[in-house]
């Protein structure tokens, strides 16, 4: 790689924040800002799909201004725009992909665009400026649960997905059942510090002809089934006693599907990323099977695994590199795979 | 003066430049494609074509809304990004205005109707004096037979274009009483052209607005805010 620094302003606007960085070499970020819109979908129990798009087109130029001015920096400076073109919200993509495609042209930088779960685990070099692959990735968030082979850079290899609901969607579904409310995720962590995770013996189902996927809708199911049972029954259930043994039958799957990757394909280098990532429980649980092994743990910090463009900025660099260039007629892709690229 | 216009609020994609009275460049395209993948690719070749320079143009004007809320937003976007990038403001045009421009000087009053899915339309009612253009009806989203009333009210014949023709034209055929007319294919669509024209008058007048201010007006709740206000109206009753 060449010694001249390349910076890059990125935008990502795939779900429920619209966020915009400028990232140097993909590694030192020189802002991260973020707009979240989670108050206003609070009220509706999850992401609306118009609202986050009409949120995003209300923020998103104040978001990038405020971008490079942090940055202390102006377009002139800027090397490329890298962008979210998927997966996500498809209306929410079509802002920020939209946007930085009319800077693009109006200024002649160059487009690239970006993965958003390959952005997460990008996060991890932004994290620890020392990582390199090939090594292991867990993504686990609202919408994706993956367990990822980093090959090199730019190169991933999927080895699990969920068969039906993410890791997160279901944080959010059981918090709904026991009355927490959205997001799910912190909820749930906070109200399982109370409560005993071995107290109820959750089911984590296995997927049979696949050893690292994932399914987290029988949990869920059980979860459910477990609350209108003792309801019937005329019981009071226990929140915290249901939330921390929830939340531990998630961290079992997750931790045991990793470790079994660990021990098929070796290497010494285990992350994790994505919003679910941030979850301090899920983090220790990880952080010790790893050591027992022998395996550094690399997790970023929370505000980089929540949706945010630095981890965006650092993917897009990385793109950059390889030659990856985009033209105007790049179109958001809501289902684009972990390691597909849609060229334009 | 040089303006930029954009408007992808329909199935139509459509940038032009305009400058001083002159239609420097205009590309409309009304084909199956998202406007992701045709509004700037048509803005890029129309640049090359004309060899703009984008630094000269003045403002961008774009077609504000109403119309399909993605399409809105993929316009708004654009602009937005153009006016960040280029530090220009923004004039933003009502889509059924806009349109209306494109009648300039009809005898007949002059009413849009974009289908607005559900049985409504986005629509409203003009009328040109001279030079000038009267607003008869506010841009709406209304039932057909509600703007058809208003249209009979005023007793004078009307011309009506847009994507609402072929949808509502049964409607027209057995409710409306005044003469009544359909506009030829050159103008019965959005034209960026005319969004700059009338774009003009509100540049001279000093109505812009910052880039970051701009955002698309849709004339419509969405779908969860609507259900949540009516959910909260029954539980008050």
């Amino acid at each position: 790689m060449s010694d001249k620094e390349i910076c890059i302003l990125a935008i990502e606007s795939s779900c429920d924040e619209t966020a915009a960085a400028v990232v140097v070499n993909g590694r030192q970020v020189l802002s991260n800002v973020i707009s979240t819109q989670i108050p206003i979908h609070t009220l509706y129990g999850g992401v609306v799909p118009e609202i986050a798009s009409r949120k995003h087109i209300e923020r998103i130029n104040q978001v990038i201004e405020e971008a490079l001015k942090e940055a202390h920096t102006s377009l002139d400076e800027i090397d490329a725009i890298g962008v979210t073109y998927g997966p996500g919200l498809v209306g929410a993509l079509l802002v920020g992909l939209s946007e930085a495609k009319a800077i693009s042209f109006a200024k002649d930088i160059p487009l690239v665009g970006v993965h958003h779960i390959e952005g997460h685990i990008c996060a991890n070099y932004i994290e620890d400026k020392t990582l390199e692959p090939p090594f292991l990735c867990l993504v686990v968030s609202g919408g994706h649960t993956h367990l990822v082979r980093v090959k090199d850079y730019g190169q991933y290899e999927i080895l699990g997905r969920t068969r039906d609901d993410a890791a997160g969607e279901a944080f959010d579904k059981v918090a709904r059942a026991i009355g927490l409310g959205y997001p799910g995720g912190p909820k749930i962590e906070q109200k399982a510090k109370e409560g005993d995770p071995h107290a109820i013996p959750f089911p984590v189902a296995k997927v049979n002809d696949s050893a690292y996927d994932f399914s987290f809708s029988g949990l869920k199911s059980a979860v459910l089934n477990y609350i209108n049972g003792a309801k019937m029954k005329g019981e009071t259930i226990n929140e915290a006693d249901i939330a921390a043994s929830f939340q531990q039958a998630v961290i079992d799957a997750l931790v045991g599907h990793a470790m079994h990757a660990l021990d098929e394909f070796g290497g010494d280098k285990f992350a994790i990323a994505g919003g679910v990532a941030s979850n301090g429980t899920l983090r220790a649980a990880m952080q010790e099977a790893c050591e027992r092994r022998g395996v550094r743990f690399y997790h970023p910090s929370p505000i980089l695994c929540t949706d945010n463009a630095a981890m965006i900025g650092a993917a897009a660099y990385y793109e950059y590199m390889s030659g990856r260039r985009d033209s105007m007629s790049l179109n958001a892709v809501p289902n684009l795979a972990l390691g597909q690229r849609v060229e334009s | 003066m040089k303006i930029l216009g954009i408007d992808a609020s329909g199935m139509v994609a459509s940038v032009a430049i305009v400058e001083d009275d002159i239609v420097v460049g205009e590309y409309s395209t009304n084909f199956k494609k998202t406007h992701s993948q045709t509004l700037l690719p048509m803005l890029e070749e129309l640049k090359k074509m004309i060899a703009l320079d984008l630094d000269t143009i003045d403002a961008i004007a774009v077609a504000a809304g109403p119309g399909s809320f993605t399409g809105l937003r993929i316009g708004s976007a654009t602009a937005k990004g153009l006016g960040l990038a280029l530090d220009k403001p923004i004039i933003s045009v009502s889509t059924i205005e806009a349109m209306a421009y494109n009648l300039w000087g009809s005898a007949d009053n002059v009413c849009p109707i974009m289908d607005a899915r559900r049985g409504q339309t986005y629509t409203g009612l003009y009328h040109f004096t001279d030079t000038e253009m009267e607003c008869i009806v506010e841009p709406c989203a209304v039932d057909i037979t509600e703007i058809i009333e208003k249209i009979n009210a005023t007793g004078g014949s009307v011309t009506f274009l847009g994507d609402g023709v072929p949808v509502f034209q049964e409607a027209i055929a057995d409710k409306c009483k005044v003469p009544y007319h359909f506009a030829p294919a050159h103008m019965n669509r959005q034209r960026a052209a005319s969004l700059c024209a009338r774009a003009e008058a509100y540049y001279l007048a000093g109505k812009v607005q910052t880039a970051a201010e701009h955002r698309p007006e849709y004339l419509r709740l969405s779908q969860a805010e609507r259900e949540r206000m009516e959910a909260q109206k029954s539980g008050q009753a």
